[in-house]
């Protein structure tokens, strides 16, 4: 297993925002966490990156990362694009990128991963000497991914891609999310509102209430189940 | 008319210290979004050790240098040792420490170097500067410096790796870290490098103002003045403010009545309070919008 979380509490000061969630992901493969707003997703992220106090254990390629600081987490291969994106909207388009690659030395490879990002996100290319902030909320989507992406990452944590962008340019998003994990093989964890979406791209899925996993179960199953879908999914 | 280019001229050399104080202090305050009111004393300290270390018999540029490096590592040391555990402290506790690491570098000075008033020398002289009388090649030089290690900064910051990161460091902590930037040492070479600023600017000043432990402390006010006018977020501001704010001052102390040599310094606190009640961003600054 790549990622394996197991009995994973994680507190916001006194208040306890997870209680004993556990789930894994598996090298090169996509899974989502679904669930109402409030439920805990953006924290289980959070805590795999060390943003949040936790309990319990998460693995990442069998070493337990549980309390690291997120800038050495980061740099065993993990890309968090979080929620808000995290954008450096004062830096320009190639800036963000070359950040996205600080861990790294190799300024060649470095240069050309740019270059691919560029291919993938061609509009990225046509703004890339221009200020972040500047761009559309799409575009910041897209550069917030390629910036994660630029640490060649094993593990892509993805918190709500969809949130605020128009539907085609989420289908768009997506579509290229499924290409990339297709080509380069890194495995993703999508936090998603949009369940339906989510579903498509994920082959399994976790579904989050109150700060505990109520069921687990491959996205087909998930998609499928009418009852769970109006309970929890609203769609 | 000579009068006037006298004392603008003046006032540009002054202003070049001004503005090395208000380099340094917009270096911290990018770091760790406050003022650092010890940044004077870290000066004043500085300045004491190269001069004593031209007193052990070293050249002036070996202790010019060794001075350079011993305060960046100072520096690098007070974050580490006393801002880090204050770090998430509210306001005020940091201020006190502020002025904690203030009384405790002055009253050490005074301890080991005493309150006599020494003379520092400059390698650059006092001779008179294109022939004429108006500034004197020390006072070129200090222009010079000031310029050029804004050019360095600007080099620093805009062509390299690690300038880069600190810009993300300082203008996103946690999405700094969310890209592998080691947040917490970004902010003590932050320390390092005003620390370093800080200590040319003491060297570069004790010629004109003779060295002793209270030598900088209508300096530091000059610099927070400078650096407020121009923008505590902008490098290049804070040394155009600190040079406009030499220029007021000489200009203020000549020509209007009353105001002199013993009312100059009040000249400081009035541009601090104008700035900050009609343009709280400064001429170069910019507006910090942030999304609730």
């Amino acid at each position: 297993m790549l990622l394996e979380v197991s009995g994973l509490d994680a507190f916001y000061g006194q208040n306890q925002a997870l209680y004993g969630v556990g789930f894994s992901v598996d090298e090169g493969q996509v899974r989502t966490l679904l669930g109402a707003n409030g439920a805990g997703k953006t924290t289980v992220l959070r805590a795999i990156c060390g943003m949040v106090r936790v309990g319990g254990a998460v693995r990442f390629d069998g070493r337990q990362i549980a309390g690291w600081a997120t800038e050495d987490v980061v740099r065993l291969g993990v890309a968090h694009v979080p929620e808000g994106r995290g954008t450096f909207l004062r830096l320009s388009v190639e800036e963000n990128l070359q950040l996205g690659a600080m861990t790294r030395r190799d300024k060649t490879a470095i240069a050309a991963d740019i270059e691919q990002v560029y291919a993938n996100f061609p509009r990225l290319r046509e703004r890339r000497s221009q200020q972040a902030g500047t761009l559309s909320g799409g575009e910041q989507q897209m550069l917030a991914v390629g910036r994660a992406l630029m640490l060649r990452p094993r593990l892509l944590l993805l918190d709500e891609p969809s949130f605020g962008l128009a539907p085609l340019i989420v289908e768009e998003l997506f579509a290229i999310l499924r290409r990339i994990n297709a080509e380069t093989g890194v495995a993703m964890l999508i936090v998603e509102q949009n369940a339906a979406l989510a579903l498509e791209l994920a082959e399994h899925a976790y579904l989050l209430e109150t700060g505990r996993v109520v069921m687990d179960a491959p996205a087909a199953v998930v998609g499928a189940d009418e009852s769970i879908r109006r309970a929890y999914l609203g769609y | 008319m000579e009068l006037l280019l006298q004392q603008v001229m003046a006032g540009l050399a002054n202003g070049a210290i001004y503005a090395c104080m208000a380099l340094a202090v917009v270096m911290i305050y990018q770091a760790i979004d406050h003022l650092n009111f010890a940044q004077g004393e870290m000066a004043m300290f500085s300045t004491f050790i190269a001069w004593q270390l031209m007193a052990w018999g070293l050249p002036y540029w070996v202790a010019f240098m060794l001075a350079v490096v011993a305060s960046f590592a100072a520096g690098v040391l007070i974050d580490r040792v006393l801002f880090r555990p204050v770090q998430k402290a509210p306001i005020l506790s940091q201020v006190v420490a502020f002025i904690a690491l203030f009384s405790i570098l002055n009253s050490s000075a005074g301890q080991i170097w005493d309150y006599t008033v020494k003379s520092f020398p400059t390698p650059f002289g006092h001779k008179p500067m294109f022939g004429s009388t108006l500034i004197d090649t020390h006072e070129a030089a200090m222009i010079g410096v000031t310029l050029g290690m804004l050019a360095l900064l600007y080099l620093f910051f805009r062509g390299t790796r690690l300038g880069l990161a600190m810009r993300a460091a300082a203008a996103n902590p946690e999405s700094a870290r969310l890209v592998g930037i080691r947040v917490g040492w970004m902010t003590a070479l932050g320390w390092g490098m005003a620390a370093a600023i800080g200590a040319v600017a003491g060297m570069l000043i004790a010629p004109i103002v003779f060295l002793e432990p209270n030598m900088m402390l209508g300096v530091l006010l000059y610099g927070f003045a400078g650096a407020v006018l121009g923008g505590l977020t902008s490098p290049a501001g804070a040394v155009a403010g600190g040079f406009a704010v030499g220029i007021i001052e000489n200009l203020a102390g000549t020509f209007i009545p009353y105001v002199g040599r013993e009312l100059k310094l009040t000249i400081a606190l009035i541009v601090i309070v104008i700035v900050l009640m009609f343009r709280p961003t400064g001429m170069f600054g910019r507006r910090v919008v942030s999304r609730v």
